[in-house]
């Protein structure tokens, strides 16, 4: 029979039907439902299987505590494991599977661990599985991890997107239920920017579940009304579907709105949900109260329930688990459920009220001082012991159990800076610290004040008071009235004298006697307690379940609860979507793309792009024949040492230096000496951290007396400009020196080869004389090129070859590299990329990233020579400490291999021959490789102990990863021209 | 009391009515010949290894709050030693060679899971550094592998490697790798310490230190003054804090790691993995949790929570790596404070003062030297020499100028 | 985090990348015949206190400034932000 649990009334469209399956099984349930009270309406309460001993579980909450009802819902690589059904918002189509069992929920193969669960007591695991030790890793962790988990990943990609987004308010209210109603209408009549957020997908919290809770309408038209004067306040945002999941430093919290969760695909290119940073002056937490459940033998089978839960399910959604309910209660809330459900045609077969003085109705049965000592019902309840006062026992048939054991507020964001909630003796419950968070306030049932009379007065309240630090003057709105009665909760937590298990965790079966146990063996502090049984660790985090721990806890060492303490809430509220933590930054949307000025060009003829930082640049330039990569880049070395090709450098940090101090500036960062480098020429440098490390290299060019240009290595743009951005501000700020990165302001292209200057001087215009002897080697200069733009000449080479670079604004860049190639075409000039420029680097023995790594010395480098004594640098002073200029230290040297065909990797070791390959005898590594096409073998630069002193001997390299080991010969670390003679021509 | 399979079994059927406090809970007396401030894994540890292979006795371990408290109790839980420098390598080889025999040393099983590591590297020149890191690692006896792209394929299918923004390249792989369930570690150390006669004195602050004539009488504590001969400090995020009251500065700075657990789900991965363009490192816990983390927060901080940025940071991360995990959900974040070192690298060592002795400095790698970490400082406690593996381990290295610098940052606590 | 720079208004932590002690303003002198250890001192060993930390920050993602923001590493609360030029040149540090 279709939903025969459907009651009467509720917030639900019956004219909207909605079709949906749970393991393959079609079911109907209308809009407005949850998968939860849609199944229930159908009448399914076995939703699921606990996370140790397999037991059959059913709903347990109405809301976003749910330890239970966890469902894989969708499908394919939508297929989202742990759904809670409770806050799932049913949808045309929904799919849902149980999950965490083998072959089906009814029939669990797994549900064997329930009946050796007295062998599988807290912490059984750290006491066996030992021996033989290898059989840990091969049979015993295999077999607990297929068991263990809850849902299955889809293993693909989740084809939805996300989204992130920054707000800024006044006053973010964090849950509309009567007090974050009150509190919103009374801010957001002030004026102030207020969000209004909830995690339910209609406002209202409380308010909703319940009947007759305002004495002037009934409850959900109140709050009708206040929504939709709120919605026409343009200050004022609700956001529903939203949990506010953390709350971060200086009044920054995160929140998560499901925006397309309640369809069955989101539009194409819609997010399906979307992170908010959201910025408050101040908040506020009206995020209402858990209910908490009372313990005792078989407290877990399907159709037991929160007490609360029930209420909400039959008033809101129309739904009971079964027509004959029982309730155990602790207090007078217990009793309005009894009435809510009896009002709506639900049989009270019984209520039972753990106080010896509980009210009386005429509706149903009370059993003051009763207590419910055990329950019947494999798959399902059908029904439970009590214990009445006088001692006897009695069994009652029912299909449902509601327990009400108090409420504890809602203070988990409170904890989240660290703030200690206090314990409150007349609710039994903790409460956020009265003095707590200035920039988060509490109000409502969060803090504890359970009527709703008292929740409106104090969302207001609390509004106001929170305004008035931001001088926003607001008054208190007429509110309705409202019940104001206490809920008279006895501090009874769990039922004793049982011999069998008791839950307070549902989800990782946490029994009372685990608690007990973990004592026993010593783990009595809270801490220790929830590490050792897991307790509090599942998807809901123990919202239902903690304070029974803690119960248990205190009776064992006779203490009071707040003596006992409690664990520290962390975020997240509610577990969150990693995707949404990561919205569009994902695939090749991860980080951005740096492009050169000459990508789009380097497109057309086809380049092959590598990854430099987030810089893309050619790699190689494959031209027809070619197959294979050395080929092209042998093709590009040669073409430039015969006689020329193009790269683009623009990667290469370019930093503008300018003001009177600027070569008094440069003196101080760099360690070699620039005071006295004349206008109109260049200058090698070498940087140092004020440890002595080498930082980085590059070049300064002198334009003017107070103008230089700084170039810095690709990798270190942003770091050297924070560098020196430091020096100048922090060191030196007498200075009169003014610093801008320019990096993306200027296009730049190495001319490398024989030919450079005759292709340049095509281009560079006639104005200006770039001839040997009018722009030498390592001058520089501000010249013009193709009819009067504007460009910046360095004669300077990574190549080794005569080579420029030239600058030009960077709209100009893509146009220049046409022009350039269009020039050198009568001389066979060629594009070429990084990986030529490597090789081209590595032949001519300069430095780059694998070497300037930041473990690298001055000396190693070769470069001793260059810090000046003369003059405070960076670096200078502790580049000069005992261990950083041993003798035996490590050097720079090349080395080819002693038979032409091997090849030397770069990461492989150097050995003595003789010796065998040990960290003891290491005598260093190599840095980078290249196959060298000039000398015809391959190369590789490498620093070696005494590697100054050991030039022509033959060394082993050893690469045991690779089961390498070859033969070189140390050499300098220039293979090509190392007098530098034709970088002179 | 010795665990067993049977023992489990035994006590099952009579109900545990068997099972003992896995520690005592002393008072604490009023001097010993060792204490060791900080009931961390290392502080544990050294108690361990101090009283069962240096055979002395007269042991105490001072913390200020539950055992296990520290950064023991919060990381990503991952073993290796996949470290390049000298400094170093040897100490974490040393560390797993003592996890691989852990479970029979202390009879507790910590779940060690040699389940391997995988280091994915994106570029030629991230790959050259790997391969100069694996080849240092067998020379040190260690065991490394370099993968290429197809077997990083093989191993983990479920990575992007068709529409990813830094195509993975190929990885170094540590096979011996893996995970240890950490909170069991200190309870291991602690009960095989307690079986030894050392006394774990929890609730027990150190206020400050009796130094005569520069020398260690004993500590002031808020349960009264204990004397003692020879006292040890591994207090890692706390360490300025406590060694301030013995009037010395340390190269260290504390920062906040946050590291992050998703809902429990069936097993997706094998090994702990890294990301190698990014700042993620991911595993499944075999209660079927993802465990990741990334990089610190950045700034100096004693407050054991961070902030959003770098959560998103590393899930921006996570899901650049494997897109697959967009709908698996993050379920708890925390934070542990980290005793950042100027090089990246650990201290142990003797101090200024006579019978004073420092842990520290671990960075985020404090956890999976837990076992040579405690060994090292108990040799040095119990020999007042370092031990063989831990003589670079100097807290005058920045004097001398021999960093152990691994990642070439300098002295940037925040880089390394 | 939110840092409230002087010139710029408060703007989001994450614009700004961290440098530790502001102590690094006072660089030693290099000539002073102490300067090794001086130089060790100033670099290694910094203030790390648990509680008032004055430190250094850099507006990357913004204009670029250095700031000196005076924080408390237990709560994260900060009490003062200056530009590090102004702090540097109240310490004498003028040239």
């Amino acid at each position: 029979m279709s939903q025969r649990n459907r009651l009467e009334g509720g917030l639900i469209e019956r004219r909207r039907p909605l079709s949906f399956s749970f393991d393959g099984k079609s079911y109907t349930g209308y809009a407005g439902d949850t998968l939860a009270s849609a199944l229930l309406a159908n009448d399914v309460r076995l939703m699921g299987r606990s996370f140790k001993y397999h037991r059959p579980r059913g709903v347990f909450s109405a809301g976003s505590e749910e330890p239970n009802a966890l469902v894989e819902l969708r499908s394919g690589a939508r297929r989202e494991p742990n759904s809670r059904a409770t806050v799932t918002e049913l949808y045309d189509g929904l799919k849902a599977e149980s999950q965490n069992k083998f072959p089906s929920l009814r029939f669990d193969v797994l549900a064997i661990n329930d009946a050796l669960s007295s062998f599988l007591s807290a912490g059984f695991y750290y006491k066996t599985f030992m021996w033989p030790s290898a059989f840990w890793e091969k049979v015993y962790e295999p077999a607990i991890r297929r068991a263990a988990g809850l849902g299955r990943l889809s293993g693909e990609e989740d084809t939805d997107t996300y989204d992130k987004g920054f707000l800024h308010c006044d006053l973010l209210i964090i849950g509309a239920g009567p007090s974050g109603l009150a509190a919103a209408l009374t801010a957001g009549r002030a004026g102030a920017d207020v969000i209004l957020a909830d995690e339910d997908f209609l406002m209202g919290g409380r308010l909703l579940a319940e009947k007759d809770l305002l004495s002037v309408r009934q409850g959900s038209d109140w709050t009708a009304d206040v929504i939709g004067e709120l919605s026409n306040l343009p200050n004022v945002r609700l956001m529903t579907r939203t949990t506010v999941f953390g709350q971060y430093d200086h009044g920054i919290f995160g929140a998560v709105e499901r925006v397309l969760d309640h369809v069955l695909e989101p539009q194409p290119h819609k997010p399906r949900q979307v992170l908010w940073r959201i910025h408050a002056k101040r908040a506020l937490l009206t995020a209402g109260a858990t209910e908490r459940p009372i313990a005792f033998e078989n407290n877990d089978r399907p159709g037991i329930m929160l007490a609360g839960a029930m209420r909400a399910y039959a008033n809101r959604w129309a739904v009971t688990a079964s027509k004959d309910v029982v309730i155990f209660t602790n207090n007078d809330d217990g009793h309005r459920t009894a009435r809510d459900l009896s009002a709506n045609g639900v049989n009270i077969a019984a209520l039972v009220d753990c106080r010896t003085n509980a009210p009386t109705w005429k509706e149903f049965e009370v059993f003051s001082g009763g207590e419910i000592i055990n329950s019947r019902g494999r798959l399902g309840l059908r029904s439970v012991k009590v214990r009445l006062q006088d001692g006897s026992v009695k069994e009652i048939a029912c299909g449902a159990l509601g327990l009400a054991g108090g409420w504890n507020p809602n203070v988990h964001l409170t904890c989240h800076k660290r703030g200690r909630p206090v314990w409150n003796k007349a609710i039994s419950a903790f409460i956020p610290a009265p003095d707590g968070d200035p920039l988060l306030r509490v109000a409502g049932a969060a803090a504890g004040i359970f009527s709703t009379r008292g929740a409106l007065k104090s969302g207001a309240e609390k509004a106001i008071d929170a305004l008035e630090d931001l001088d926003i003057s607001a008054h208190m709105p007429d509110l309705p009235e409202a019940e104001d009665a206490p809920i008279n909760a006895a501090p009874f937590w769990y039922v004793k004298g049982g011999k069998g298990r008791a839950w307070l965790d549902l989800q990782n079966d946490v029994t009372v006697k685990d608690i007990k146990l973990a004592h026993q063996e010593g783990f009595k502090s809270v801490e220790h307690v929830k590490r050792y049984t897991t307790l509090g660790m599942a998807t809901d985090q123990g919202k239902t379940a903690n304070i029974g721990a803690l119960a248990v806890l205190a009776d064992l060492d006779g203490k009071a609860i707040p003596d006992v303490g409690t664990t520290i809430f962390r975020p997240p509220y509610t577990p969150v979507s990693i995707g949404a933590f990561a919205g569009r930054s994902r695939g090749k949307e991860f980080r951005p793309y740096r492009l050169t000025p000459s990508h789009k060009w380097a497109e057309e003829q086809g380049a092959i792009f590598v990854e430099a930082g987030n810089w893309l640049r050619a790699q190689w330039f494959p031209i027809e024949g070619e197959t294979h990569w050395r080929q092209s880049v042998d093709r590009e070395v040669l073409a430039v040492r015969k006689s020329g090709g193009v790269c683009d450098v623009t990667t290469l940090g370019k930093i503008d230096v300018q003001g009177a101090d600027a070569a008094e500036f440069l003196n101080h960062i760099y360690s070699n000496g620039f005071a006295k480098l004349p206008v109109g020429k260049t200058r090698y440098g070498l940087m140092l951290r004020e440890d002595g490390l080498a930082m980085d290299d590059g070049t300064a060019a002198r334009l003017a007396e107070d103008h230089f240009v700084v170039t810095t290595t690709t990798a270190n743009a942003v770091s050297v400009f924070r560098h020196m951005e430091f020096c100048r501000q922090c060191l030196w700020p007498g200075l009169d020196v003014q610093l801008i990165s320019t990096t993306e302001a200027w296009a730049q292209f190495a001319v490398a080869g024989p030919n450079a200057r005759k292709l340049l001087q095509k281009i560079v215009d006639p104005a200006y004389d770039i001839s040997n002897e009018a722009f030498p080697y390592m001058a520089c200069g501000e010249v013009t090129i193709c009819g009067g733009l504007r460009a910046r000449l360095f004669r300077i080479s990574f190549s080794g070859e005569l080579a420029y670079e030239i600058a030009v604004p960077t709209r100009y860049g893509d146009a220049l590299i046409r022009r350039l190639m269009e020039a050198g075409r009568e001389f066979d000039a060629i594009p070429y990329g990084t990986e030529a420029l490597g090789v081209l680097r590595i032949e001519k023995g300069h430095a780059a990233g694998n070497e300037l790594n930041g473990q690298s010395t001055a000396a190693m480098l070769g470069m001793g020579r260059m810090v000046s004594q003369k003059k405070d640098s960076i670096g200078r002073v502790l580049a000069g400490r005992p261990h950083l200029i041993r003798e035996d230290d490590y050097r720079l040297v090349g080395l080819t291999p002693v038979s032409a065909d091997s090849t030397i990797l770069a990461g492989a070791h150097l050995m003595n021959i003789g010796e065998i390959a040990s960290a003891a005898n290491d005598q260093g590594w190599v840095t980078s490789t290249a196959y060298s096409p000039h000398i015809g073998s391959s190369i590789g630069l490498a620093f070696l102990k005494k590697g100054d002193q050991r030039h022509g001997d033959v060394i082993r390299i050893v690469n045991p990863l690779d089961d390498g080991d070859i033969e070189a010969t140390v050499t300098g670390p220039h293979f090509i021209d190392p007098e530098g003679e034709r970088l002179r021509v | 009391m010795r665990y067993s399979a049977l023992k489990v079994l035994m006590e099952g059927l009579r109900g545990h009515t068997g099972w003992k406090p896995a520690w005592r809970d002393p008072a604490p007396q009023t001097d010993y010949d060792y204490v060791i401030v900080g009931g961390g894994g290392h502080g544990l540890a050294t108690a361990h290894y101090l009283a069962k292979v240096y055979k002395k006795a007269r042991i105490a371990v001072l913390e200020k709050g539950w055992i296990g408290s520290g950064n023991v109790g919060r990381n990503t839980t991952i073993i290796r030693s996949n470290y390049l420098l000298d400094g170093n390598e040897p100490l974490y080889e040393f560390s797993l060679k003592l996890w691989e025999g852990l479970e029979q040393d202390l009879n507790y099983n910590a779940m060690v899971s040699q389940r391997g590591i995988l280091n994915l590297c994106h570029s030629d020149a991230q790959r050259d550094a790997y391969r100069r890191r694996g080849n240092a690692m067998i020379l040190n006896g260690a065991d490394a592998e370099l993968l290429d792209e197809t077997q990083v394929r093989e191993m983990a299918p479920f990575l992007d490697f068709e529409n990813a923004r830094f195509p993975i390249k190929g990885g170094l792989l540590q096979r011996r790798g893996g995970t240890v369930r950490h909170d069991a570690v200190a309870w291991g150390y602690a009960r095989s310490a307690d079986s030894y006669g050392v006394d774990i004195i929890q609730n027990c602050e150190v206020t400050g230190f009796k130094i005569e004539k520069g020398a260690i009488k004993g500590v002031e504590t808020s349960r009264g003054y204990i004397g003692a001969k020879k006292v040890g400090v591994a207090v890692a995020g706390n360490s300025s804090r406590v060694m301030a009251m013995a009037g010395l500065r340390l190269p260290i700075e504390s920062h906040v790691l946050q590291a992050f657990v998703s809902e429990g789900l069936k097993p997706v991965i094998p090994g702990v993995i890294t990301f190698g363009a990014g700042h993620f490192y991911v595993s499944q816990s075999d209660k079927g949790g993802l465990v990741f983390g990334g990089d610190i927060d950045g700034y100096n901080s004693y407050a054991q929570r961070g902030n959003l940025p770098v959560v998103e940071d590393v899930l921006e991360g996570g899901m650049a790596l494997m897109p697959m995990i967009g709908r698996a959900r993050l379920l708890r974040m925390w934070g542990g404070l980290m005793d950042m070192s100027m090089d990246g690298s650990p201290f142990i060592d003797h101090t200024p003062i006579d019978g004073l002795y420092f842990n520290g400095g671990w960075c985020y790698g404090g956890f999976k030297a837990t076992p040579a970490s405690g060994y090292v400082f108990a040799h040095l406690l119990a020999t007042d020499t370092p031990h063989e593996t831990a003589t670079m381990l100097r807290l005058d290295r920045f004097r001398s100028g021999a960093m152990i610098d691994e990642k070439g940052a300098g002295a940037q606590p925040n880089l390394h | 985090m939110i840092i409230n720079h002087p010139l710029l208004g408060p703007r989001d932590a994450q614009e700004f990348v961290y440098h530790g002690d502001a102590s690094l303003i006072d660089r030693p002198d290099a000539n002073a015949e102490t300067a090794l250890d001086d130089f060790h001192d100033y670099l290694y060993l910094r203030d790390n206190p648990a509680g008032s930390h004055k430190e250094l920050w850099f507006h990357e993602q913004g204009l670029r400034s250095w700031l000196v923001v005076t924080r408390d590493t237990t709560t994260q609360e900060i009490s003062l932000v200056e530009l590090a030029s102004d702090y540097a040149k109240r310490r004498g540090w003028d040239r």
